[in-house]
């Protein structure tokens, strides 16, 4: 974990209200994992005030790459940065993802923006598991796609693929899916996690969640960012640290 | 010519007069990977309590226009937990530890400060009376002068270590309590504590942090702090730690210049971790520009017709 200065190289729409920004750095191209985070100071000036947390969306080569919405002024600010812009982050951040775990199948489930950190979990995980992966959005132009494989897409109108959420065509796969060892990686909406937790936990299925959070400082100082623990000991875990990504045993969404 | 940078709190010896801000650090081993802590002139740990404290439920903070609300609910480990695991770490940091102490009675902050009277490592404390994110305790003692001049009392009868009083903003007369801690016994005082605030969702009408209010810190608050720190200096002869939304140098000399002997910085360091050492540095350059042997000649050099 340290302070970067990395210089944007490209910074493009890739949806309605979708930015992927590649940046160099060849030390967080070869460190980060994949589910870990970067915290982001947007402005040179105190508005807006606090660094924004992004996940990693992919690394290759020498690059690493973010995906975000624009919803905010620190995002819209991100979404201005042109090529030769530096920016300013600490990273890498969080515990990332449990790869390397017994199971063959990878089962990838995105609900909108919650696709940010799944390119390169696919890049990593690709030639060792079999990786199915399922999208959500509002709608077609909503549903994110970019660098995942194996795909099938869910949208609440029906504009493409399963008319209905992520989790339901997940849940409609299940029984296809049910003859593999499988692991569940999901990233979304909490509504949406607590969905895929619930499926899970009652069918005894290994699965981690990449939670969203408002943070401050991204590494454990500030406190801002607690998660009710499963087991019941008089304090919280912190996202920024003890996740973002956590075993869905481990918490209460 | 080399300039002095070290400053006095009562018996307490600063390398320089750059502190890093209780809650703002937790007890150090997490910013200790961005800077050398023992550059630092002293590290106020995160609030310690008797008992251990779970904190709030989240959503805890929010960013606001040039600041943030947190209402963090004091979340701590316990004063014994807090001697078995984090003391350890801050022997080994080489820095002047002064130890943070929240209660909800006056004998639970003289039992913890009679605890940690023991360690060797912790140089002083600041006596939390001016939290405002907890129900018991915290703002009710830092609005009740005779609370404060109790607690303080009591707590220097059990340690000959140097107690520093954080005061509240949330009052119209900060200058008495300072004047109150003075009488109590106490070293010094540090000023400010965060500002009571809140923050709305238009659409769902809800209060964006569960606890409703929030304490406002950051850059948004400075001048109201300035302001806090030159009517104590103004009114009573008592060592102010100035604290409220130093992001740079210039923040903290400003500070010094209206009556801080020394400061704090506690948003910074979420944003810029090594923004301590910048500030250092920034300080020793302004003493050399102006001529000044030691830093001390700075604090309270204000002009007012």
């Amino acid at each position: 974990m340290n302070i970067f200065k990395i210089p944007v190289l490209t910074n493009s729409k890739i949806a309605e209200n979708t930015f992927l920004m590649k940046c160099h750095s060849p030390e967080l191209a070869a460190d980060m994992k994949p589910g870990q985070f970067c915290n982001i100071k947007v402005s040179e000036s105190d508005y807006p005030l606090l660094r924004r947390p992004f996940s990693i969306c992919d690394a290759e080569g020498n690059n690493i790459y973010f995906m975000f919405d624009v919803h905010g002024e620190g995002t819209r600010l991100l979404s201005r940065k042109k090529q030769g812009d530096l920016i300013d982050l600490i990273a890498p951040l969080g515990n990332g993802f449990g790869i390397d775990d017994d199971y063959d199948t990878a089962v990838l489930i995105a609900g909108g923006i919650g696709a940010a950190p799944f390119p390169y979990l696919t890049r990593i995980l690709k030639g060792s598991k079999k990786i199915v992966t399922y999208i959500g959005g509002r709608s077609s132009e909503l549903v994110l796609k970019y660098g995942l494989e194996n795909f099938s897409t869910a949208t609440d109108d029906g504009s493409e693929g399963f008319q209905g959420n992520v989790v339901q065509l997940f849940e409609s796969k299940f029984e296809m899916l049910k003859s593999s060892d499988i692991k569940v990686f999901a990233c979304g909406p909490n509504p949406m996690l607590r969905a895929v937790k619930n499926f899970c936990s009652e069918r005894g299925i290994n699965c981690e969640v990449s939670v969203e959070c408002a943070m401050a400082c991204g590494f454990g100082i500030c406190q801002g960012c607690p998660i009710e623990k499963s087991e019941v000991d008089g304090s919280y875990l912190l996202v920024c640290k003890d996740g973002p990504v956590f075993n869905i045993n481990d918490i209460v969404i | 010519m080399s300039t002095d940078l070290s400053i006095e709190i009562g018996s307490l010896k600063l390398k320089n007069p750059v502190m890093l801000a209780s809650g703002t650090v937790g007890y150090g081993n997490e910013i200790s990977t961005f800077m050398d802590l023992s550059r630092i002139g002293a590290i106020v740990t995160k609030s310690v309590s008797l008992k251990p404290r779970k904190g709030n439920p989240p959503q805890r903070i929010v960013e606001t226009p040039s600041g943030m609300l947190n209402a963090i609910g004091l979340a701590n480990v316990g004063v014994e937990e807090f001697v078995k695991s984090k003391i350890p770490f801050l022997e080994k940091v080489h820095s002047t530890v002064i130890c943070n102490i929240a209660a909800s009675s006056v004998e639970e902050y003289v039992e913890c400060a009679r605890i940690l009277d023991y360690e060797e490592v912790i140089k002083g404390f600041e006596i939390n009376v001016s939290c405002p994110n907890v129900k018991e305790g915290g703002l009710i003692f830092g609005n009740d002068i005779n609370a404060v001049g109790r607690i303080t009392e009591k707590v220097r009868a059990v340690t000959d270590k140097p107690v520093i009083i954080k005061l509240s903003p949330n009052t119209s007369n900060i200058s008495e309590f300072a004047k109150t801690a003075k009488e109590g016994g106490a070293d010094a005082v540090s000023a400010i504590n965060t500002l009571v605030g809140t923050s709305f969702d238009i659409y769902t009408r809800k209060p964006k942090i569960k606890n409703v209010t929030g304490g406002l810190s950051g850059p948004a608050i400075k001048p109201v702090a300035l302001a806090k720190v030159l009517e104590i200096s103004r009114c009573v002869d008592i060592p102010i730690i100035g604290i409220g939304g130093i992001m740079n140098w210039k923040d903290a000399v400003e500070f010094m210049i209206c009556g801080a002997m020394a400061v704090q910085l506690g948003t910074v360091n979420f944003i810029n971790p090594t923004a301590a050492i910048e500030i250092i540095e920034g300080i020793n350059n302004y003493c050399k520009e102006m001529s000044v042997s030691s830093v001390k000649e700075i604090v309270a050099s204000y002009h007012i017709q």
